[in-house]
């Protein structure tokens, strides 16, 4: 596959959007009222989902709930190398 | 309920094994000021704070501890993987390398067990917050003293993240204690305890 995307960008793109949704998170529990954090949140957590989606699709869930994006025969949840191994997360 | 992310909140990526920088680090697993006590601590005093501001960050910072005592311990697993019995002996690991193997244990770097008295739940939500202040305050010094112990940039670099991340939990918890304030008497703040008096 030639157009498959590059994994190391597209975990380190997942790290980012992954930290603007946590910060914001953080931010919105003592600022709920923020209509400008609020629009943020929305943004980057869309961002985020859709490319838990994508990364699943090309290499393996990294939630359970992208599990079943992965499309193999096997279940590839403890097949991939975890976050603390070397070629992990 | 929790679900897990089968990936690191920040990556940790070491090739050079260093034992004697991983005895001190592993004190923000289990050590007095380390990320395991972050996480119990909040996790225990959200359940009866009466400010839903409250209980919504110390459940998701509690979380976010998690993720960085992963971190601690990935960085622990990584500076002594696959270490020689010669490697052990020469670094000072062998005190910690005969009751664990490599295995990663959540110990202080003085080789006490984590204990959960590092860390209180008083049920004030005033009282609790002032130890959550000071618990950020405190792990930001350790990650201070640990910046001056290495020079590995692979090792500074999630150290540095994690070091970060206390500064801005100081600030979060520092609006928790402002939006308390804010529901009581400003002349008597501590006339008595939110989570008990009525």
């Amino acid at each position: 596959m030639n157009n498959q995307p590059n994994r190391k960008e597209m975990l380190n793109m997942i790290n980012e959007i992954s930290f603007a949704v946590l910060e914001t998170q953080l931010y919105l529990d003592t600022h709920p009222c923020s209509t400008e954090a609020l629009a943020y949140f929305e943004e980057c957590s869309q961002i985020r989902n859709q490319a838990l989606k994508e990364y699943a699709k090309y290499y393996g869930p990294l939630t359970i709930d992208t599990a079943t994006s992965a499309c193999n025969d096997r279940w590839s949840w403890i097949n991939d190398p975890w976050p603390w191994q070397e070629g992990g997360c | 309920m929790w679900t897990y992310e089968k990936r690191l909140q920040y990556p940790v990526k070491i090739t050079q094994t260093n034992p004697k920088i991983a005895q001190i680090i592993i004190s923000q697993y289990g050590g007095p000021d380390g990320e395991l006590g972050a996480s119990m601590r909040y996790l225990s005093q959200r359940y009866t704070t009466p400010y839903k501001e409250v209980a919504g960050l110390l459940t998701d910072v509690g979380t976010e501890e998690l993720a960085h005592l992963e971190m601690i311990c990935a960085i622990v697993y990584q500076l002594t993987k696959d270490l020689s019995p010669e490697e052990i002996q020469r670094s000072g690991f062998d005190k910690y390398y005969v009751d664990h193997t490599l295995g990663v244990y959540p110990q202080a770097a003085g080789g006490t067990a984590w204990t959960a008295t590092y860390i209180q739940s008083k049920g004030d939500p005033i009282t609790d917050l002032h130890e959550d202040l000071a618990a950020e305050q405190k792990a930001r010094t350790t990650y201070d003293n640990i910046l001056r112990m290495v020079k590995d940039p692979e090792v500074c670099d999630p150290i540095r993240f994690l070091r970060e991340r206390e500064i801005v939990h100081y600030q979060r918890f520092g609006e928790c204690l402002r939006i308390i304030q804010d529901n009581l008497d400003s002349e008597n703040f501590y006339a008595f305890n939110p989570s008990f008096d009525k």
